[in-house]
């Protein structure tokens, strides 16, 4: 072997290099968004119909192609916009002095080739300054997984008052055993209102199952309805983009927040890309989320960001992912929610487009619970990660949704979920929850610190909670009943935001004085240097706080 | 990800020997490989010799005292296919399919072609020793025994460092994909690269 120096040794032990890269192979997908094969920009419109987009005649449209164009683009809008140059619109989207409103106006009209056209005349810079702006809702926001490698409720409970505390305003969970997932539920709701009022639960499962917690009222909204960029790839999951859009309707038909999923990769990945670029394919997911009347979007890779995070310019077509959802004025839940690289270094790198600018979800999925217990395959954040989270929000001013929380305020928040989820089991007759475990869960790091709880009895009452067609009434009564008579009232309060329907509003979220936060009353009204969401006042003086600091008054101590 | 130092090394040589037939024997477990593996590919994603993979799975078998015979499956790229293939040819209704990246399913003929028997999803974990388990399972099976699945393994940084890559082994094994084409029978010879 040819003799190596010290210094290639060194950079060859660096994590890095435990990353995978691959060359661009663009007859196959595998590029991120400059591919000779993607088309052209195009429209024309006869009566009141696109009869052709992006080069294609109407006759030769794919289903996605249709609904896009019947759905997504307006009409009346688009040869006008079509008209404008894609670099002119960028600019128009970097530019604060012209507002969201004259963008949407032109955005409207634009095809996906349009979309793809404008994105590659902007560097990561002029993306994060344009998502300042387009972000649909004011104040930002952060959502966390809370999740158990053993599903274990009491844990999951625990965690979500945690997360709840510490600031995030979504809370999402999934399933190793999908058959533990009503207990799960329960425990990450009962868990999020032990820690701060009106945090919203999900349960990711199949989508059945999840539409019917939903509208039992043991979850809140739901997420994790795909969408994918070509046809193949759709119908492997037996779905068009209609059957998609009924699901849609249905959670709104309960008042139930909802949005899609999709991402960049998810085709090449699949082997069916069409050898269009990733970002392309991802934009027709993002028009298909627009045109099925879902007001957000989680997006940016998701699960197949080891694949443009592979590619050159991957990551960058990552945030325009995120951009374009903002740009069509859905809401955008921006990623980082999926382990992404062996390199500190390059998971804050790839998680700063979103974190700077600021996004309505910064993370669709900041790991609450070490990656090992993170069943959604690991995070690009964990709770390991939390202090230093805080520190880069205090060090850029900027607001990541995260503050950070004194030792005893966390335990009490643990402490109480867990013994508030005690109650609610027992008053609903499900396996007992011992003072061992609530001891255990209260000062866990993660499942391997817990005892282990009898899985087929659970797995028994967790059919049962199914098949009694226990609600989220249920639960208010059980907690009432348990003497948690606050957090009986407050989760009561959130099931009358289904009646009011506020929650459907684009990006809307629960304050913790259970009021609604969406672009209709809070409006992302950024329009230069001192206008827009800054971190200030109470919150800035929240943000400062960190686990060491030392004190002006007296050196020798430490505050916070 | 798997230890992939092989102490010695061995070469594989497959001899088609036209369509591959029904099994006549009840005591048969079927190896069905994809179109590209010990051809094109001769190593799994984390770099496994094709010889190693197949040698422990037979080895695994025969240690049960069962038969095997190894097909191609020239039809397709889909492991659930492939396993499902060699599971309803197989006299025992037990089938192996394993793609040259590596990933592994254990089927039985009966089962719906997206159920499966036992999955191993994660190419990059996969193995000698795993392959080793996997034979020895789906000869138990074959044997009308309930063994305990082989456990499960979980890295989640699998995904940064290797899904790329499987998209693109993916990608490749799929041109070598023969639509419509059968499977074919296929000798298997595996001998110490140094030897004589």
């Amino acid at each position: 072997m040819a003799k190596q120096s010290r210094r290639t040794e060194i950079l060859e032990q660096r994590p890095v290099n435990l990353d995978g890269f691959v060359e661009e192979w663009p007859e196959v997908g595998m590029v991120a968004m400059d591919s000779p094969y993607d088309p052209k920009p195009s429209v024309r419109v006869e009566d009141g119909v696109i009869v052709e987009m992006d080069g294609k005649p109407r006759a030769e449209f794919d289903f996605l192609d249709q609904f896009i164009a019947d759905h997504a683009i307006d009409v009346e809008a688009t040869e006008a916009a079509m008209a404008i140059e894609p670099v002119q619109i960028a600019r128009m989207l970097v530019d604060p002095g012209v507002s969201r409103n004259e963008v949407l106006a032109v955005s409207r009209g634009l095809t996906p080739a349009a979309l793809l056209e404008v994105v590659k005349t902007m560097n990561v810079v002029e993306m994060m300054q344009a998502v300042q702006k387009m972000r649909a809702r004011r104040t930002i926001a952060n959502q966390a997984h809370s999740t158990s490698a053993r599903d274990n409720p009491v844990q999951v409970a625990a965690e979500a008052a945690e997360a709840a505390l510490r600031g995030f305003r979504e809370l999402e969970t999934t399933l190793g055993v999908v058959r533990y997932a009503p207990l799960v539920a329960i425990a990450l709701q009962v868990g999020a209102l032990a820690g701060k009022p009106g945090v919203l639960t999900q349960c990711a499962l199949e989508e059945a199952t999840e539409l019917e917690l939903g509208m039992r009222g043991i979850t809140a909204y739901a997420e994790t309805i795909s969408v994918y960029g070509t046809e193949p790839v759709f119908c492997d999951g037996d779905d068009t983009p209609w059957s998609k859009a009924f699901l849609a309707s249905a959670y709104a038909s309960r008042g139930i927040k909802m949005r899609f999923t999709s991402g960049t990769g998810s085709e090449v990945q699949m082997g069916n890309a069409e050898g269009k670029s990733m970002l392309y394919l991802e934009i027709r997911c993002i028009l298909v989320t627009k045109g099925a009347g879902v007001q957000g979007l989680q997006n940016g890779s998701i699960s197949c960001i080891g694949v443009p995070g592979a590619v050159p310019g991957g990551i960058r077509a990552v945030l325009a992912e995120n951009l374009i959802a903002s740009t069509v004025d859905l809401e955008s839940a921006s990623g980082n929610d999926q382990s992404f690289s062996h390199s500190d270094m390059r998971r804050v790198a790839r998680l700063l487009p979103q974190l700077l600018p600021g996004t309505d979800f910064v993370c669709s999925g900041y790991s609450a619970v070490p990656n090992y217990d993170n069943m959604f395959a690991g995070s690009n954040v964990d709770a390991a990660d939390y202090d230093d989270w805080n520190t880069i929000q205090r060090d850029l001013q900027v607001d990541g949704g995260l503050r950070h929380v004194p030792e005893a305020e966390l335990l009490a928040a643990r402490n109480r979920a867990a013994r508030a989820l005690q109650g609610v089991f027992a008053q609903l007759g499900l396996p007992a929850i011992t003072d061992k475990e609530v001891e255990a869960a209260t000062y866990a790091h993660g499942s391997q610190d817990l005892p282990l709880r009898n899985v087929l009895e659970d797995l028994k009452s967790a059919q049962q909670v199914m098949d009694r067609g226990v609600t989220g009434l249920d639960i208010v009564k059980a907690l009432e009943g348990a003497g948690f008579s606050d957090m009986a009232h407050t989760l009561l309060a959130i099931l009358r935001q289904r009646v009011s329907g506020d929650l459907l509003h684009t990006s809307a979220i629960l304050t913790p004085e259970l009021e609604t936060l969406s672009a209709v009353n809070d409006a992302n009204d950024y329009a230069g240097p001192g206008t827009g969401y800054r971190p200030s006042g109470q919150r800035w003086e929240e943000m400062k706080r960190l686990r060491h600091v030392v004190s002006a008054q007296n050196p020798e101590q430490e505050v916070g | 990800m798997a230890d992939t130092s092989v102490g010695t090394r061995r070469t594989l040589q497959l001899q088609e020997r036209g369509e591959a037939g029904p099994g006549t024997r009840a005591d048969e477990v079927v190896i069905g490989i994809s179109p590209a593996f010990g051809d094109f590919f001769t190593k799994t994603i984390v770099d496994i010799p094709h010889a190693e993979v197949l040698r422990e799975l037979l080895a695994g078998i025969e240690e049960q005292g069962v038969q095997s015979r190894v097909i191609r499956y020239r039809g397709g790229s889909d492991l659930a296919v492939i396993a499902h293939a060699a599971a309803k040819l197989s006299g025992s209704g037990i089938g192996i399919g394993v793609l040259s990246r590596g990933t592994t399913m254990i089927h039985q003929k009966d089962l719906v072609r997206l159920s499966n028997l036992e999955l191993f999803p994660q190419a990059p974990l996969m193995d000698l020793e795993t392959f080793r388990k996997v034979g020895r399972n789906a000869a138990r099976y074959a044997k009308g025994e309930s063994p305990e699945p082989v456990p499960a393994r979980n890295d989640f940084m699998a995904r940064p460092r290797w899904q790329a890559k499987a998209a693109l082994l993916h990608i490749k094994e799929t041109e070598f994909v023969q639509q419509g084409a059968a499977p074919v029978e296929l000798d298997v010879r595996i001998q110490l690269a140094d030897a004589g």
